[in-house]
């Protein structure tokens, strides 16, 4: 799918990571994101060898450490906010560099910059690997309710000619010498979007007008029937059993 | 039902639940293999004809008949015959082709139609191939040229392997190779054809007879040249032919 357009998130590859069914992925990834959510905070080698999993997934599905890097960028709300808590927090203060810390507040932090990294480089190395249409049918196959994965598979679908959309009307406004250069000019923006709107809402009606014609009636026929093989569900659980593994004995080795 | 033309249409009206009447009493007859242009100006009424083909707008006076069945919105079971028999190709492709792939949009219409695994296949491979597109089946719609998926909506009706036709302008927008390309695979097709357009000389290349609907009435059916060789008619119904076309030289 997709020849010669990537799409962000996505990088084309044919490595085994890339080959095994989404549905496989999906369910390693959730698990492996328990795992680590399971294992004590202080307990700070497991999160060393969970990042080292991750590398070595990231190393045999060939995706370069600064593409996953630059798509952290995605955690950065998480990572202010983690950063705050140490000067928020109550309890017992260490003395830092002239400041005081709260004790707990740093564990806090050091607790969510922890799961959050290794949540965010996990998805982040599912997407690099699977295409998002693969996604939303690996969802459909995990019997995600049809609707969910309906609306999402338009929206993929049609991102592109919203988008297109969008760019249009900026082009058309910047022919008639608008430009955006204070806080008045929102209404103009407003009014963009709301005509933006409009114009989907009647590309719904039109759509649905043609799904009719070809005999739609509420359900989405199946098209897509793809069964994993035992072996790929066991080549998938690879990651999720390390990283279980180490979790227990986190717990085991916890005082 | 093998003599039963492929489209009558007997009386049709229709008012807008807003109360404008967009029809007032369409009689149309299109038999087995015929390609027929519907020509008329903006606002004739046009698109709310081909809606009533396949049951989509109803509850006015009159009957519409494909292939000798009767649209009747109430029998579900006839309705989605109906659907499969009268193939209807939007104007605008992206709201046609709403699928992730082409393959799985043209295969969407039999789908419904509970057509599975290798026959499936066989209408969808039948279908792309038939439009010349056999080579983006995998390809999302939006990465192909608007020619490519103006083609590719054909082939989703063609797939339904319907009794006719329906193509809502089915030039507009495209370029003038492409506009010939999709022309040689109309022509190529065995099948009735049902064009609205205001595209005079397309209709024209394509339909060997045309239908003029103007005000929610038909004014005029006969043979496509003789319509337009007739400017008091063309006129009348804010039709015009392009500067420098003379049906008269392809009459001759």
């Amino acid at each position: 799918m997709g020849a010669g357009h990537a799409h962000p998130l996505y990088r084309a590859g044919t490595s085994g990571v890339h080959g095994l069914p989404p549905q496989c992925k999906l369910v390693a990834v959730v698990a492996f994101v328990f795992a680590v959510v399971a294992t004590p905070q202080e307990q700070m080698w497991a999160f060393g060898l969970y990042a080292l999993l991750l590398a070595f997934v990231a190393a045999f599905a060939r995706v370069p450490p600064g593409f996953v890097l630059r798509r952290m960028a995605i955690e950065l709300p998480f990572v202010a906010f983690a950063l705050l808590l140490p000067f928020v927090a109550h309890g017992p203060r260490i003395e830092v560099l002239g400041v005081g810390l709260s004790h707990s507040g740093l564990w806090s932090a050091w607790n969510i910059l922890a799961k959050a990294s290794l949540g965010a480089v996990a998805m982040i190395l599912v997407g690099a690997t699977t295409e998002p249409r693969a996604l939303l049918l690996g969802l459909e196959r995990l019997r995600m309710p049809a609707l969910l994965t309906q609306i999402a598979t338009f929206m993929l679908r049609y991102l592109d000619v919203i988008v297109g959309e969008m760019r249009r009307m900026r082009v058309a406004r910047a022919s008639r010498g608008f430009e955006a250069r204070g806080f008045r000019d929102v209404t103009v923006l407003a009014r963009s979007v709301a005509a933006l709107f409009l114009r989907s809402y009647e590309r719904g009606e039109r759509v649905y007008l043609a799904m009719l014609s070809r005999g739609y009636d509420g359900r989405m026929p199946v098209l897509n029937e793809g069964t994993a093989t035992v072996r790929q569900w066991t080549a998938a659980a690879v990651l999720p059993g390390a990283a279980a593994l180490i979790a227990v004995a986190s717990w085991i080795l916890a005082p | 039902m093998t003599t039963a033309a492929s489209l009558e249409i007997k009386g049709l009206a229709y008012a807008y639940p807003d109360g404008t009447q967009a029809l007032y009493g369409v009689d149309v007859t299109i038999g087995r293999g015929e390609r027929v242009a519907l020509l008329g100006p903006n606002g004739a009424g046009k698109t709310t004809l081909v809606l009533h083909l396949n049951g989509i707008l109803y509850g006015g006076l009159g009957s519409v008949h494909v292939g000798g069945l009767a649209v009747d919105p109430k029998d579900k079971q006839g309705l989605r015959e109906i659907r499969r028999r009268v193939g209807i190709v939007f104007q605008d492709p992206d709201d046609q082709l709403f699928m992730p792939t082409v393959r799985e949009d043209v295969a969407f219409g039999p789908a419904n139609l509970g057509v599975r695994g290798a026959e499936l296949d066989r209408r969808v491979a039948g279908a792309l191939s038939r439009v010349g597109m056999q080579d983006v089946a995998d390809r999302p719609p939006q990465h192909l040229s608007f020619g490519q998926r103006r083609r590719v909506a054909v082939a989703t009706v063609l797939a339904m392997e319907p009794e006719i036709l329906v193509l809502d302008e089915p030039s507009s927008n495209l370029d003038p190779a492409s506009r010939r390309e999709l022309a040689e695979i109309l022509l190529g097709l065995d099948v009735t054809v049902l064009m609205v357009t205001h595209d005079l000389p397309y209709a024209a290349e394509l339909c060997p007879r045309s239908l003029i609907l103007s005000g929610g009435v038909i004014v005029a059916d006969g043979p496509t040249l003789e319509l337009l060789s007739d400017e008091e008619l063309l006129a009348a119904h804010r039709l015009e032919l392009p500067f420098g076309f003379d049906p008269a030289i392809r009459h001759s």
